[in-house]
């Protein structure tokens, strides 16, 4: 790619759009192949740009600028022929424009304006020696292009956003979503979706926060920072929030990308492989996991023959990536652990609850939560029966950690029915649903009620 | 997400053309479109196949099948490998299909998309026969 992006800028003549295709998709055909190109190249043209001007804010606008210039001119003009490079020169004349524009007020941009204007700062290096061209060559430097996409996602989730923030820049600059799919993906406005942005890049560059992959003393917390935003990403997508869907699988499968991509940036990272083959060991069960009519499906009535076995190889491989390192399993890698339990059992009751229920005690050591000792309860309930596992559940209650959530309530109604306490169980499986967010959920729970 | 299949198709004046490229290069610049691909985290799978000239050809032509060895005969196009990417759009398995180090008379990546489950009825006793088998051959 680097090849393609090497060629000279006088080589973007604009050439028909959609030659083969009849005229009136011509618009809408080169505005996906815009989104197309954006989707491989965003994160490569946002880090050059932003380590060439040394402003990841500066970088995300020029590129959306570029963005918008090309969405408004390949379906006029027709689709360049290196459309990478085209977007590449758009966004940095864009820069060099707004660092003229900020040369009047100081000095250092006069520089830096200079500097970009003459190429002299921004070629050179092996990335170059295709020569280079009056205005494309540029940024390119295929040793500091994976640097420069790891700075990214560091930036993109760094701490000082907020959560929402961090998703939202993660989609759109790794990701290389639109701010309209970022916006369909959440079910959100789109100007909602662009404040969010707008205000991650002020608060970004309000703390000073530099473009860099962070030194090795922060690096494990940052780090920490990432894995979680793509899980949330993926979260989100698997068991949707809010609204009328249970699950918004595009959504969960652009995690899985992000895990993909960042199991290729930092492989000396067990946690990263280990996030990786917990979210494809857990997409794969979303075929099954959805009925005909929408309804979630619960794991012991899916139909197993509908699991995505490639998925289930992808994740166990990258399972034993996490183990190769020889690190131990961290809290992703732990849970895929335990999605690995579930994913080769050929049934609920051929599963093997006693290892599941070793991996959440390792996982509640490392990763205490009220969530992991729930989860843990059910494992139990498996293993051992309702009987041993109700007295995990009421200390959970009892300490009122996880006041609110319909998940306690939830288990705590399965394990009553279990013993056969009916009349209990029914208000335990009323009060889940009437804290259940999601619409879907919320009817498997009243049906379950219903039915005792 | 779907998955689409970029198949190698060429020809063989297109085969003897790419045969005289330096094996060194060959492999170099498909290992790093094979990389781009992974960083990218849309590669699903991907194989090359050996030559032609060792494959057979069962013909369905008529009532009985023909067997022949070697090239396809008749036939001016061969097939000589294919990449699974995990991609948002056709458009993005087409950006993907056209960075592909290949090039020379007759050398063509076909575009095709990969069928999910939700494009066969799921009642269909053969569409569960099959997802049974993909089951089994997972567990090996």
């Amino acid at each position: 790619m680097a090849r393609a992006a090497g060629r000279p800028v006088s080589e973007l003549v604009p050439e028909l759009a959609g030659q083969a295709g009849g005229r009136a998709d011509d618009g809408a055909a080169s505005r996906r192949t815009v989104e197309a190109v954006w989707r491989i190249e965003s994160s490569r043209i946002v880090g050059a740009l932003a380590r060439y001007t040394n402003d990841f804010a500066l970088a995300e606008d020029v590129a959306s600028e570029a963005l918008a210039e090309a969405l408004v001119s390949w379906p006029r003009d027709g689709i360049p022929r290196d459309p990478t490079a085209w977007l590449l020169a758009t966004g940095r004349r864009r820069a060099i424009d707004a660092f003229r524009r900020r040369s009047g007020r100081d000095e250092r941009y006069a520089v830096l304006a200079r500097d970009l204007g003459d190429g002299g700062a921004v070629t050179g290096g092996p990335g170059t020696q295709r020569e280079p061209g009056p205005d494309a060559d540029l940024l390119w430097d295929p040793d500091r292009i994976d640097d420069d996409r790891l700075a990214l996602l560091f930036v993109a989730c760094h701490p000082v956003l907020s959560k929402e923030a961090r998703v939202a820049l993660t989609l759109r600059v790794v990701g290389g979503l639109t701010s309209e799919e970022i916006a369909r993906a959440f079910l959100v406005p789109v100007p909602t979706v662009q404040a969010r942005i707008t205000r991650a890049k002020k608060t970004l560059a309000a703390a000073r926060v530099p473009f860099e992959v962070p030194a090795a003393a922060d690096r494990t917390a940052r780090l920490a920072s990432v894995l979680n935003v793509v899980y949330l990403i993926f979260s989100e997508g698997s068991s949707a929030s809010a609204g009328e869907d249970w699950m918004r699988p595009d959504l969960a499968y652009e995690a899985v990308r992000l895990a993909r991509v960042l199991t290729r940036l930092v492989p000396d990272e067990p946690e990263a492989h280990g996030l990786l083959a917990l979210l494809e060991l857990t997409a794969a069960r979303f075929a099954a996991r959805t009925g005909p009519d929408g309804e979630p499906v619960l794991l012991e009535d899916q139909d197993r023959r509908r699991w995505d076995t490639s998925a289930i190889r992808r994740g166990r491989e990258a399972l034993s990536r996490a183990v190769a390192v020889g690190r131990g399993l961290g809290p992703y890698g732990l849970q895929a652990a335990i999605a690995e339990q579930h994913d080769v059992a050929p049934s609920v009751a051929a599963t093997d609850w006693e290892r599941i229920v070793l991996l959440y005690e390792a996982l509640g050591r490392v990763a205490p939560s009220p969530v992991v000792e729930l989860n843990r309860a059910v494992a139990v309930s498996m293993a051992a029966g309702p009987a041993a596992a109700l007295p995990l559940v009421d200390e959970l209650v009892a300490t009122d950690v996880l006041r609110g959530s319909y998940l306690l309530p939830s288990v705590r109604g399965e394990l009553l029915a279990r013993l056969g306490r009916a009349a209990e169980a029914r208000a335990e499986l009323e009060l889940a649903a009437r804290l259940c967010g999601n619409v879907r959920e919320r009817g498997v729970l009243e049906r379950k009620a219903a039915a005792l | 997400m779907s998955k689409y299949m970029l198949i190698m198709r060429g020809t063989d004046e297109g085969q003897a053309a790419y045969e005289q490229i330096d094996f060194a290069k060959v492999m170099e610049d498909m290992g790093r479109y094979n990389e781009s691909m992974m960083d990218a985290g849309v590669l699903a799978a991907g194989e090359g196949l050996s030559d032609a000239s060792e494959g057979s050809v069962v013909d369905f032509s008529s009532e009985t099948p023909v067997v022949t060895d070697g090239p396809y005969g008749e036939t001016k196009e061969l097939f000589n490998g294919f990449w699974i990417v995990d991609v948002a759009s056709k458009e993005e398995a087409i950006e993907w299909a056209k960075r592909a180090p290949l090039n020379g008379p007759g050398t063509k990546l076909e575009v095709r998309r990969v069928h999910g489950p939700e494009d066969f009825p799921q009642d269909n006793e053969w569409v569960q026969k099959e997802e049974g088998w993909r089951e089994q051959q997972a567990a090996r």
